[in-house]
């Protein structure tokens, strides 16, 4: 099978594979979207297989289960008070969604405008704040864009580098992928996806974005990544809705 | 002599609670809610009830009835529908005060409610807008050590009092034992240690003896030590997940959702739902999925 071939879905889900790279025996939280949970099992399944993933529920499963099936034989439990608890322990690598990130990688999902009488009310600031804290954090972004990469976020629910933030791991995008490696930390281009310009990812951001003189490419799945991700753990192509190619 | 019996009605259960309670709902976002316990607060001349949950469709209904003068909750989601359309809708009209946590601060005010503390000790919420919208909130220092790897302030979260506790269970008997059937128990056991007094809606009472019989011993979550009164109410979860003995009903989830995009189909929501009692509401739930299929 030819690597040239992967979709766009397929390159961002590699790429969430890789935020877990290093991360051994620990659980990888993919709370916010297909994507993730797609790179985490897929990490799991190739470079990285001490990770603990889940079946989207309360359920650790003995082996990486494909999206949307059921947990198979399990090795844990973890329902959702012992996930708060595990957030406090630290053996947990999270990927969280943002409504809104600012250039620190401060995040908002809690409300759009004003808090006291907001223009939009959303989530709510779920578990952002202590994932933040004392968690790795990684983020996902399924649409780039100006309206979410902003000068200012409303509210921050997700803390950034400088508001004491654990460990903000990087970023992927439907465009890239983005890191904190930079003196003062603030967003940096890490990697464009295939087909994707440095000028498309600077246009829609809503702040300077820290672009180095050469922006790599981000790695296309291997032949063998794809195998997995079609035949094994999303065959029914959830990942392609997510982000359309 | 035996345990004394506590099974109640849905009316008795709503009939005992005052306006301007706190009441704490169990589950979690769009499952295991009691729901049937909501509607009736919904039927009911109840009003300014600050209501604390990690909130889903029973927000959006007190919210959408007028009955939640405020919210104490970490999020409000109908997990499969992100968004919950009545308590954004309140929030963006000012109509309801907002007590907003990080889901584990809220787990450690359930916890300190639960075990008559003052506080628990915490860094979830430290440099978030949290501190900035709750200014009650207060930090404390661990006297053990005073350096930088302790991190040094930690968020006092003090307890989540609630006058009484509403939750919804798989299996209870008589006497007001509880018991979980599915995967997560959620907090119910934390709200009805919490609370001033618990009322527990159930799927089916059955004896106590036939407890063991539903489920492991480690599924018998909720005391009668801390529950008030015993409803049985099948499908009282209902739209919400209550496995295993059902799933969610995620049509009919979705229905509710569109229903509020507009006065006018909210009205009809709530004529053809919940304008009667709960035997009414399931009647016509069961019409409606007639007449889907």
């Amino acid at each position: 099978m030819s690597t040239g071939t992967a979709t766009r879905a397929e390159v961002c889900a590699a790429a969430c594979a890789d935020l877990f790279r290093g991360d051994g025996e620990i659980v990888a939280a993919a709370v916010s979207g297909m994507v993730p949970a797609l790179g985490a099992r897929l990490a799991r399944l190739t470079f990285e297989p001490g990770l603990l993933t889940t079946d989207g529920g309360p359920l650790l499963t003995a082996e990486p289960v494909p999206l949307g099936a059921p947990a198979g034989d399990v090795e844990g439990w973890l329902p959702f008070r012992d996930h708060l608890w595990l957030v406090l322990n630290g053996r947990r690598h999270v990927v969280l969604g943002a409504s809104q990130m600012d250039r620190y990688g401060n995040s908002n999902i809690s409300c759009i405008g004003d808090w006291e009488r907001p223009r939009s009310q959303l989530l709510g600031v779920r578990g952002a704040p202590g994932n933040t804290k004392v968690n790795t954090t990684s983020y996902w972004i399924p649409k780039h864009s100006r309206r979410v990469f902003t000068e200012k976020v409303d509210f921050v629910s997700g803390i950034g580098q400088d508001r004491g933030a654990h460990d903000l791991r990087a970023v992927v995008t439907n465009l890239a992928v983005l890191d904190f490696a930079t003196p003062d930390r603030r967003l940096r281009l890490r990697s464009a996806h295939p087909g994707v310009s440095a000028e498309e990812i600077a246009e829609s951001t809503g702040f300077d974005l820290v672009i180095p003189g050469e922006v790599p490419e981000t790695r296309v799945p291997t032949g063998e990544e794809l195998r997995i991700m079609r035949e094994v753990l999303d065959p029914r192509g959830l990942r392609e809705r997510e982000v359309p190619s | 002599m035996s345990a004394p019996g506590k099974v109640m009605d849905i009316d008795e259960v709503v009939g005992s609670l005052e306006s301007g309670m706190t009441i704490g709902i169990g589950g979690w976002g769009s499952r295991r809610k009691p729901m049937a316990l909501v509607r009736a607060i919904c039927r009911s001349d109840l009003t300014d009830l600050t209501v604390v949950s990690y909130g889903g469709p029973d927000v959006g209904l007190l919210c959408a009835y007028g009955k939640a003068k405020a919210v104490v909750a970490p999020f409000v989601t109908l997990d499969s529908v992100p968004l919950e359309p009545h308590f954004r809708a309140a929030r963006q009209a000012g109509a309801v005060a907002f007590t907003e946590y990080d889901e584990g601060m809220f787990m450690f005010g359930l916890y300190a409610a639960a075990h008559r503390l003052p506080f628990l000790p915490t860094p979830a919420g430290l440099g978030s807008d949290v501190l900035k919208v709750n200014p009650h909130l207060r930090t404390v220092r661990s006297p053990y050590h005073d350096g930088p790897e302790d991190g040094g302030e930690l968020i006092a979260v003090p307890p989540l009092k609630m006058d009484a506790a509403l939750v919804h269970m798989n299996r209870a008997d008589r006497r007001g034992n509880a018991q979980y059937l599915g995967p997560d128990p959620y907090m119910d056991d934390l709200f009805a240690k919490a609370a001033g007094r618990t009322y527990v809606s159930c799927e089916r009472i059955v004896e106590t003896a036939g407890l063991l019989k539903e489920g492991p011993l480690q599924s018998l979550l909720i005391s009668r030590s801390h529950v008030a009164g015993v409803v049985e109410t099948p499908g009282g979860a209902h739209f919400t997940l209550g496995e295993p003995d059902h799933g969610r009903d995620e049509r009919f989830q979705r229905l509710y959702v569109e229903s509020a995009s507009d006065p006018e189909k909210w009205a009809a929501f709530r004529d053809r739902f919940l304008s009667g009692d709960e035997a009414a509401y399931q009647a016509a739930v069961r019409a409606w999925r007639e007449g889907e299929r």
